[in-house]
């Protein structure tokens, strides 16, 4: 879906620093074609941004306060071709690498910049790489989600790992169940599961994730299977593997 | 391992130290008239052959009552005691195999004559145990000094080690390419302000290169680097950082190691400031207390965000090195409170003018 019908591609620029917005939208200036719709100093912005503007392209900066890029990219969907900017960061420049996205390195060049411009134009409309992926080829080894990030409509909710009591699977989404509450989010839970520290989560069942904190007891259900009683009196099934992983865990704190 | 069990050449070494004791001994025994002299020698070599072996045992009784740790009293209880009973064991020793001796026709007699030699065997049992004790308080000595100097050498190479990764890490590269990209944005809204801050940035680069080679500077230098940071760092974060600082009561020749306070108040930066939408306060404050200094870098952080970085490496690397440098004599402490995080540091206030 290239434009060819003149009109203007829309662009958001999203940097916390006003200096390096500044930059962006002068190379942006000297392109008749883009026409810059808004401008946003942190991730919450953006997202609500994107939801009211709907741009075809977004420069979005890597490291912001509250939300990062990728916590954006999460929220926004794949429809915006997204052109990432970052100072230095190894793992972020490997990731984006690896899954094609196009980014810029600050300081930013003109000649950088048109390059990427012109690939990012050439792509429009194409979807992208399932964002979560990027997150997690982009997150140092070792490191683990500390946070989870979650839209509804134009709200966002960061919900900290350690509130997180449980997450069930359903089709395209995961329920997230904290303090009592659910929040849905489009993302595979086999993908979720890669980012949370297996010595906290344990995935009990195909459908299931369980804070291995809450976790108060587990009683025989039927044969080969079980069920997890959480603090909350909340009840999970825990198949015949999920037990085992269960009993890895618990022998491993013990 | 006893140390004169190995290597086999001091082990052969304290065999032949023996020689002259047994010749002494031997001698001992022929003087007075009734021992011949080969009667002399078929006793003593055997039981020194013995004796030496006995007597490596003090190492063991040195080891259990070391010198520094326990009391004279107890010291010589032990050691004493030990003499007395090992020459007791030696002299029965001595009696049996005289017995033995006199059993065969060139020996004949010899148990009777030798009984009247009993205390000079036991006199030189036990001197020679005591002796082999103070030789092996010696050994301990020189084995303590080693590892004493051995240790002294690792601490320096290991405190060293810590400050070069700390000049390393110095420069963090986001911080670098960062003010570069500011700088780029400057040259066309601002050229004056993008000249200016060139030359931050360069006079802070040529600071930091100019400290590896110092062990300590006063902290008006450390201040002036620390100055041109915040200032490079204001101009990419604009109002949202805010700065403040109490140090009047500090005499601003205090001595500290280079590059002290650099990596914490980069670290209030980059990681409380930078993730406030709203930005926040970086406050640093000292005083002197007690032949102490005491300083505390503090800045508002987000609540939400990460838990304390109490694992971070910058702060591990700030511990490390005033651990090298000051031992127990320094502390550092990491809280967050109220929305605060706050790292303060206590050290020995040294301010240059013994070396001077």
């Amino acid at each position: 879906m290239t434009k060819t019908d003149g009109k203007k591609i829309t662009a958001l620029i999203v940097d916390d620093e006003d200096l390096a917005r500044h930059v962006l939208r002068e190379l942006i200036q000297s392109h008749p074609d883009i026409e810059v719709v808004a401008e946003c100093a942190n991730g919450l912005e953006a997202v609500k941004a994107v939801a009211e503007h709907k741009p075809d392209l977004i420069f979005l900066d890597v490291q912001m306060p509250k939300l990062s890029g990728f916590d954006v990219l999460e929220l926004i969907g794949t429809e915006t071709a997204v052109i990432f900017v970052t100072a230095y960061d190894q793992y972020a420049m490997r990731a984006f690498e690896v899954h094609a996205v196009d980014y810029l390195l600050k300081p930013i060049g003109r000649e950088r910049f048109e390059a990427a411009f012109e690939r990012a134009k050439s792509r429009l409309g194409e979807k992208l790489p399932p964002a979560p992926e990027l997150a997690a080829a982009a997150r140092p080894p070792k490191q683990f989600l500390d946070r989870i990030v979650v839209r509804d409509g134009t709200r966002v909710t960061l919900i900290p790992v350690g509130k997180l009591d449980y997450a069930e699977a359903q089709d395209d989404y995961v329920a997230l169940a904290t303090e009592g509450k659910k929040h849905l989010k489009q993302q595979t839970i086999a993908s979720l599961e890669a980012c949370l520290d297996p010595d906290r989560f344990v995935r009990v069942h195909r459908s299931y994730i369980v804070n291995f904190e809450r976790v108060v007891r587990i009683e025989p259900y039927a044969k080969d299977s079980r069920i997890a009683i959480l603090a909350d009196n909340t009840r999970l099934p825990v198949s015949k593997s999920g037990y085992a992983r269960l009993k890895t865990l618990l022998d491993q704190r013990t | 391992m006893h140390p004169l069990l190995t290597p086999i050449r001091r082990f052969g070494l304290y065999l032949l130290a023996w020689l002259p004791l047994a010749l002494i001994l031997i001698y001992l025994m022929a003087v007075p008239g009734r021992l011949g002299w080969l009667d002399a020698t078929a006793l003593i070599i055997p039981l020194c052959l013995i004796y030496q072996f006995v007597c490596l045992s003090a190492w063991y009784s040195c080891k259990a009552a070391p010198i520094q740790k326990s009391t004279a009293q107890r010291i010589w209880l032990t050691h004493v005691l030990a003499a007395a009973l090992l020459s007791l064991l030696w002299v029965l020793l001595a009696k049996l195999l005289a017995y033995g001796l006199s059993q065969t026709p060139s020996f004949r007699g010899l148990d009777s004559r030798f009984s009247s030699q009993i205390p000079v065997i036991f006199g030189a049992g036990f001197l020679l145990y005591l002796l082999s004790v103070a030789s092996h308080y010696v050994i301990l000595a020189i084995e303590d000094s080693n590892k004493a100097e051995i240790r002294v050498q690792e601490t320096s190479i290991l405190a060293r080690d810590a400050e070069l990764k700390a000049l390393k890490a110095q420069v963090n590269p986001h911080f670098l390419f960062n003010s570069l990209n500011s700088i780029s944005a400057l040259t066309s809204v601002d050229p004056a302000k993008a000249r200016e801050m060139c030359i931050l940035l360069a006079e802070f680069l040529r600071m930091t290169l100019g400290l590896g080679e110092k062990t300590s500077v006063p902290l008006s230098e450390e201040l002036s680097l620390l100055h041109r940071y915040l200032a490079i760092e204001k101009v990419r974060f604009g109002a949202r950082l805010q700065m403040e600082e109490d140090l009047q009561e500090l005499s601003t020749s205090i001595q500290l190691p280079p590059l002290l306070l650099q990596p914490l108040v980069e670290n209030a930066v980059t990681h409380g400031i930078a993730n406030l939408p709203e930005g926040g306060t970086v406050r640093l404050s000292g005083h002197s207390r007690n032949g102490h200094v005491l300083l505390a870098i503090e800045n508002t952080m987000d609540p939400d965000s990460a838990p304390a970085r109490k694992g971070g490496l910058g702060l591990k690397n700030v511990r490390d090195r005033l651990e090298a440098r000051y031992g127990k004599d320094a502390t550092m402490r990491v809280s967050t409170e109220n929305e605060k995080f706050k790292v303060e540091l206590s050290f020995p206030a040294d301010t240059g003018e013994a070396q001077r």
